[in-house]
């Protein structure tokens, strides 16, 4: 028997169907121990029942993977056994049978876990040979002086993803790129766990030291920290407010509300800051650009950001080309938005690409606030809470709706004057759309 | 008439008894259906008895090991059943069909059966790969009870079939659990083989436990006494005495061979292991209750009377054992050189002469496996 065959690892196996691990409860034998077919080796432990395994060869025990009380998984070697104990002592170096066996790092007693990870067979390219691996080398045909031709580099497939259906399904509904996750299944699939873990980075599981909690930095958290700083130090920001009355535009949004077409939409005043920023935006179009060092890139189109408050902490969600929508489209957009926001299964797509962000404080009670432009934006409005205000109204006070905007913007492209009549085009629409539609539009 | 169940006080079960846990045998006994109960064995008969308990155990516990190394998927022991199989199993005769549940791995070796079959089951290598016509055993059911109704109807047709009703008519047996008892699907057998008087004896192994569920929730009568209530006879027989279970089931398997209808039989017995390698019995009954059972042992009584009456000698216990080891030996050497299924078998026997569908569906699953490098598909 050769020194490599004889030298066997016994793999904890599946002990009650589909179970994916057991603990290691007692040793019953322990290393140079001789055993035969069938000794009771070891207690484990699964969620199942405690059971004892029986060597599966007589020999000598030559190591100890897991110690009692450590998890293993299925699959995973805990007994080595010499099944040919008299023979000669096998070298360590001999062990180790060149490229068959892979690095193994000695743990407790003995040669540790292999660390490769499980193989698969590779699949034949779409031609049907096997596809080549880029370091193949192909035998050149002897012409003439040929110059050295370099093997073709087959451009390597995209790494295939390992997913069942269900954890893809689960994937596209949570808006998690399947490709960015690291998996932790079998073969290193994606699994469920993964796909919700990286859908919820915002709630990890603080910690408590000494009366303090240390919530781990990480997931749209740490996203929206590097954004902040990146954006905070590189733009110079202005901010300009705006109180206005809007009692008439929430009238109007009444009247709106009353129509046929508008009965089972919610109608929201966000819905009308988005209208009058879209309208202010064309009228002043370098609003909508952004900063690239040597040059202003003025975009043609408007995707409208959304911040938005959600389990998963701040997403900014945008509205494509929001310049041929609707009143109507507009407001099932936002709608959309909000509520796919809501349920934490917006994509990386919807988050990309804004162009202007509307940022809603007044959902929070509060009058207005210096928000801080998202990278590669150059103006942000915030939008306070409406509220019942003593106001000059016709030379007399009187109780109107009374609403604070606060427009932060990038100095670099946007001087006090531009920032100014943006703000007040904004204000003005809120404060009497019908008028401003029929002038401006 | 001998002690209940564990080491409580309930009353004690009536049963028929040939031998008792100390190698007495007891001449005739009568059982509660009123019908004289006795065997009459060879010594050679004795000695084979013997044989078969012995190997059916060793067989089983080297499978039990095989799961326990990851060699096979799942194993349900018959450890402490082997009496109530191994009697019943050499009851039957040649034309009689057997419906086993997945425990049944006395019977079918009785049946002739290679003991490596339900090995490469469990393993997941074929589906049960013995002939049932062949051996007249059927294929082991999974489905709690759903076996009766398979063997009643089958019992039903073999006397349209104008084979029961003399001495070498042909008989029907199904095997169940007292946890499967409580199961519909038997209990509509049950009406259906009394109704139409069916050639069927119904063998209800009672191991105290419905997994872990004790017979007392399962149960206020003694199974065997439900029969009365379907309309036919039905007795207990000390299921860990292969005397009595082989004299009980013979004359249960003649009275319906002669088209009498059908009776159930109640092995009273008790599973020593888990219900499969799956659970931990120690989480639910207590080692008291183990240990009194451990002293009515089916293969211990077997062997003090073989000594006691001097039917073989010491060396014959050591040939037996010996005979068990290799026989488990070579069982292990087998199964371990199982070949893995060629994945397009599991297309096969689906129709009996093919189906479009299917046929379609094997194609696409061969395309597939082609597309990986190195198939040979």
């Amino acid at each position: 028997m050769s020194g490599v065959t004889r030298i066997k690892e016994f793999n904890l196996p599946d002990l009650g169907e589909g179970l994916t691990e057991g603990e290691i409860l007692k040793w019953l034998v322990k290393v140079g121990d001789t055993i035969e077919l069938n000794q009771p080796i070891v207690e484990v432990e699964t969620a199942k029942a405690a059971v004892e395994i029986p060597a599966k060869w007589a020999g000598k025990v030559e190591a100890i993977f897991h110690e009692e009380g450590t998890t293993v998984e299925v699959g995973a070697p805990i007994i080595a056994i010499d099944t040919d104990p008299t023979a000669p002592p096998v070298a360590p170096s001999a062990s180790s049978s060149g490229s068959e066996a892979p690095a193994r790092t000695p743990v407790l007693v003995g040669y540790g876990p292999r660390s490769g990870a499980a193989t698969r067979r590779p699949r034949k390219s779409a031609n049907g040979t096997p596809t080549a691996a880029p370091t193949t080398e192909r035998s050149v045909p002897p012409v003439a002086a040929a110059p050295v031709v370099e093997a073709p580099v087959v451009e390597a497939p995209p790494a295939l993803v390992l997913a069942k259906p269900p954890v893809r399904k689960l994937a596209r509904d949570l808006g998690v790129d399947l490709a960015a996750l690291a998996g932790t299944g079998p073969q290193g699939s994606i699994t469920r766990d993964d796909v919700e873990q990286a859908a919820t980075p915002a709630r990890p599981a603080p910690t408590t030291v000494g009366g303090e909690q240390r919530v781990p930095v990480k997931g749209v958290r740490k996203l929206t920290a590097d954004n902040m700083v990146a954006s905070a130090f590189t733009a110079p920001h202005v901010t300009e407010f705006l109180t206005i009355d809007v009692t008439r535009a929430v009238k109007a949004l009444d009247r709106l509300r009353a129509l046929p077409d508008w009965r089972d939409v919610r109608v929201s005043p966000l819905l009308l800051a988005a209208k009058a920023v879209l309208v202010a935006i064309r009228r002043h179009p370098m609003v909508n650009s952004t900063w690239a060092g040597d040059e202003i890139i003025v975009k043609p189109y408007v995707n409208l950001g959304i911040a938005a408050a959600t389990e998963r902490g701040l997403v900014v969600p945008n509205i494509k080309d929001t310049g041929q929508l609707s009143l109507r489209e507009l407001a099932d957009a936002l709608n959309g938005l909000v509520q796919t926001a809501k349920s934490g299964k917006t994509s990386p797509a919807d988050m990309s690409g804004g162009t202007f962000t509307i940022t809603n404080v007044g959902v929070f009670g509060v009058d207005t606030g210096t928000p801080i432009l998202p990278p590669g934006e150059s103006a942000i409005l915030a939008f306070g809470a409406i509220r019942e205000m003593p106001w000059v109204h016709k030379g007399k006070i009187k109780a109107r709706q009374v609403t604070t905007l606060g427009l932060s913007f990038d100095h670099r492209i946007i001087d006090g004057e531009l920032g100014s009549k943006f703000l007040r085009d904004v204000g003005t629409f809120m404060s009497d759309p019908e008028a401003a539609l029929l002038a401006w539009t | 008439m001998t002690k209940g169940r564990g080491a409580g006080g309930e009353s004690a079960p009536e049963f028929v008894q040939l031998l008792t846990p100390d190698g007495e045998r007891i001449d005739k006994v009568t059982g509660a259906d009123g019908v004289e109960y006795t065997v009459d064995f060879t010594d050679d008969e004795y000695r084979g008895l013997y044989r078969d308990l012995v190997v059916v155990r060793k067989l089983d516990a080297e499978a039990t090991a095989l799961q326990r190394q990851g060699e096979l998927g799942i194993w349900a022991s018959l450890l402490g059943q082997e009496a109530a199989q191994v009697g019943s199993g050499r009851a039957l005769r040649q034309q009689d069909m057997a419906f086993p549940t997945y425990r049944e791995h006395g019977v079918l070796y009785c049946r002739g059966i290679d003991p490596i079959m339900p090995l490469s089951l469990f393993r997941g290598v074929d589906h049960g790969a013995w002939d049932p016509n062949q051996f007249r055993f059927n294929m082991y059911t999974i489905v709690i009870g759903a076996q009766t109704l398979h063997a009643t109807g089958y019992a039903m047709g073999i006397t349209k079939d104008g084979k029961v009703g003399n001495d070498d008519g042909e008989a029907v047996i199904a095997y169940f659990g007292d946890g499967a008892s409580a199961q519909g699907d038997v209990n509509e057998a049950f009406i259906w083989a009394s109704v139409f008087n069916a050639p069927i004896v119904f063998f209800c192994q009672n191991n105290q436990y419905a997994i872990s569920e004790p017979i007392e929730k399962q149960t206020r009568v003694p199974l065997y006494q439900r029969a009365s209530g379907f309309g036919f006879p039905g007795v207990r027989v000390d299921g860990n005495d292969v005397l009595a279970s082989y004299a009980v089931t013979r004359a249960a398997l003649d009275h319906a061979r002669h088209g009498q209808g059908p009776t159930l039989i109640e092995a009273y017995t008790y599973r020593m292991g888990a219900h499969t390698t799956t659970d931990d019995p120690t989480r639910y009954r207590m080692a008291g209750e183990v240990e009194s059972w451990q002293a009515r042992d089916p293969i211990a009584r077997v062997r003090a009377f073989i000594a006691k009456q001097q039917i073989a000698g010491d060396d014959f216990f050591t040939e037996v054992d010996e005979l068990a080891r290799r026989e488990s030996l070579a069982l292990r050497e087998r199964v371990l050189a199982m070949p893995d299924p060629d994945p397009l078998t599991i297309f096969e026997h689906v129709y009996p002469h093919g189906s479009p569908l299917i046929d379609s569906q094997r194609q696409g699953f061969a395309e597939y496996m082609d597309s990986f490098e190195g198939s040979s598909h």
